[in-house]
């Protein structure tokens, strides 16, 4: 187990170092250098140098990427290009926001699917487990920044329920919830129909274990079996697939946080690169694979723990 | 002769066509491919069907709502929306064939090394198919799009780089369970060079699997075109994009509702057209394939 864990840990590790190579050495590669680009045809070459210093990219690649890493180390992710303010602060002021998008889609997400799931099963063969099977693979289907616009066409622009843009007001917890409700709407959506349908499949497994014809042949009713017993068993997939789905909502929240102009990772890591902002791409993209590998790693060793079939294949 | 009779009845052709049989006995899947097909003819005569050209600017008839004269309306420069939206479907089809099939080629070459080659390479492969694979998809699409520019190229690359390695996977674990088995042993024997082992043997029988994983990711690189242009991160303007589309509409979205409307449906019925042929497809192929995440 404790080889298992370092060898993926190392090949975490590994992964963030891979990430920022490729950055760098593209960055090399592009022809024209970035601070004439970013700074537009009209810059003076005092100007045009002075943005490639403070970029750093007057030093040779290999010696930037060593340097990088040797900042990143100590919490340093370098400065904002135009607003000289530390990247780490940047990060650190979105990241809450998105956060907190993440874990309440989550959240709703598991709240509403896995009783559907389990509606599917007890209810199998009907009407009812057909609805929810092409509801599940629609809500999959339609991309979440739809959903977000139109919800908030819907409910911010027509009925007015519910405020169009921002985080809500700081303090305020009632307006920050207010606010919440439809991102996380947005982005929950998807993960309904696509935990409904892994906690009707891993429960369809378990539906043809003993200890479950055992509980039937007692004569309890059907959705006792199912959420008593059934469930247990057949949720542990399910959580750990949305542990890493934590990971990808993370970096998918950049579509939904931008129609909502939610100030979150998503929209510091678009303005960056839309206004590009070297420094602040890279320690935001260093930051967000890191959490992402993370949170996948920490995924992994969950289910090694819970399943040691897995845990054997990585044994050696 | 009856069997030239017999070529013409409906039975013979059912016959002779199981997969679309399959895929029209399903209703859903029979709207899917109904929808999927609208959209490629669609997109293929798009400067025959559209009404107007999609980037004719008139700025008297801007924000017009829907109208006999134009269909879907005008946007804020006054360009007719349904020939917009005609023209997005051609955008959003050409980069999704072209960026998939790009990353399935590239999935197919480097499985296949992996698979057949030596162990050293297939570690080092391995070892970089994961790496890719376990990045967060969008966040290396927006460092990869700061440093080479937003446009379309860009976009094909960004996302054949982000979905190969699941592809090469697929190609190595099929290549490997399929290595040792008897029939290629004895091909071996009879000296067959690992080239036509490749060639004729291995690569027909690990394409199929291949195709199902390709049309299921398709809507899911519907999305992330569509997604990255509403950013403005992905095609260029003035080419319509369903994503730009939608944005030009998100900001007037108080003034003119239906921009939105009329940007966002289509986007939704191809993402929802392709996935349900994609599952009625996986359904009928590979019921094992069950399974994925949403992007």
């Amino acid at each position: 187990m404790l080889t298992y864990a370092l060898k993926r840990i190392g090949l975490g590790l590994l992964i963030l170092v891979f990430v920022m190579v490729v950055m760098y050495v593209a960055v090399f590669l592009v022809p024209g250098d970035p601070a004439s680009v970013a700074l537009g045809p009209r810059a003076t070459p005092a100007l045009k140098q002075m943005l490639t210093e403070r970029m750093g990219l007057d030093e040779p690649v290999w010696w930037q990427i060593i340097q990088f890493f040797r900042n990143a180390l100590t919490g340093n992710l370098g400065y904002d290009v135009w607003s000289n303010r530390p990247v780490s602060t940047l990060v650190m002021e979105a990241l809450p926001n998105t956060l907190a998008l993440g874990v309440s889609a989550l959240t709703a997400a598991l709240l509403i699917g896995v009783p559907l799931g389990c509606l599917s099963v007890v209810r199998r063969g009907t009407l009812a487990d057909a609805v929810i099977g092409v509801l599940s693979v629609a809500f999959i289907a339609v991309p979440s920044f739809v959903v977000a616009i139109y919800s908030l066409l819907v409910f911010a622009v027509i009925l007015r329920w519910l405020p169009a843009i921002g985080a809500g007001e700081a303090g305020d917890l009632s307006s920050q919830i207010r606010a919440l409700v439809l991102p996380a709407f947005a982005i929950a959506l998807g993960w309904i129909g696509y935990i409904a349908r892994m906690v009707r499949a891993s429960m369809m497994e378990v539906m043809g274990e003993p200890h479950i014809r055992t509980a039937r042949s007692f004569g309890l009713p059907e959705w006792k079996i199912v959420s008593k017993y059934a469930l247990r068993i057949a949720i542990i997939p399910t959580i750990s697939l949305v542990a890493v789905g934590l990971g990808s909502i993370l970096s998918s929240a950049v579509f939904v946080e931008a129609v909502f102009a939610r100030p979150g990772i998503g929209k510091l890591v678009t303005d960056a690169v839309n206004t590009r902002n070297y420094p602040v791409v890279m320690g935001t993209v260093l930051i967000m694979t890191a959490i992402y590998v993370s949170i996948t790693i920490a995924a992994d060793l969950l289910i090694a723990r819970l399943d040691p079939r897995v845990r054997d294949v990585f044994r050696g | 002769m009856s069997s030239v009779v017999d070529a013409d009845t409906p039975a013979a052709v059912r016959r002779r066509h199981p997969l679309l049989r399959a895929l029209l006995a399903d209703p859903i899947t029979a709207f899917a491919l109904l929808l999927v097909l609208g959209f490629l003819v669609t997109a293929a005569l798009a400067p025959w069907v559209a009404p107007y050209s999609p980037t004719r600017i008139d700025v008297l008839n801007k924000l017009q709502p829907p109208s006999a004269a134009h269909w879907f309306g005008t946007d804020h420069l006054g360009r007719d929306m349904l020939s917009r939206v005609i023209f997005g479907a051609r955008t959003a089809l050409m980069i999704a064939i072209v960026s998939v099939a790009l990353a399935g080629l590239a999935g197919l070459f480097l499985g296949l090394i992996a698979g057949y080659g030596p162990r050293w390479l297939d570690g080092i492969l391995v070892l970089c198919f994961d790496s890719l694979n376990s990045l967060p998809m969008i966040m290396f699409a927006l460092a990869i799009i700061t440093v080479l520019g937003a446009g379309t190229g860009t976009l094909i690359l960004v996302i054949a780089a982000t979905s190969f390695p699941s592809y090469a996977r697929l190609i190595r674990a099929q290549t490997l369970a399929l290595k040792n088995s008897d029939y290629i042993l004895a091909e071996r024997l009879l000296d067959a060079g690992p080239l036509r082992i490749i060639l004729v043997h291995l690569l027909p029988n690990v394409v199929g699997p291949l195709i199902i994983l390709l049309s299921m990711d398709i809507p899911v690189v519907i999305m992330v075109e569509a997604g990255l242009s509403f950013l403005g991160l992905g095609v260029r303007p003035p080419t319509p994009s369903w994503g730009s589309i939608l944005y030009d509409g998100y900001t007037s979205i108080r003034s003119a509702p239906y921009m939105v409307i009329f940007g966002g449906l289509p986007l939704m019925l191809a993402t929802l057209g392709f996935t349900f042929l994609g599952e009625g497809l996986r359904d009928y192929l590979d019921p094992r394939l069950r399974g994925g995440r949403p992007a």
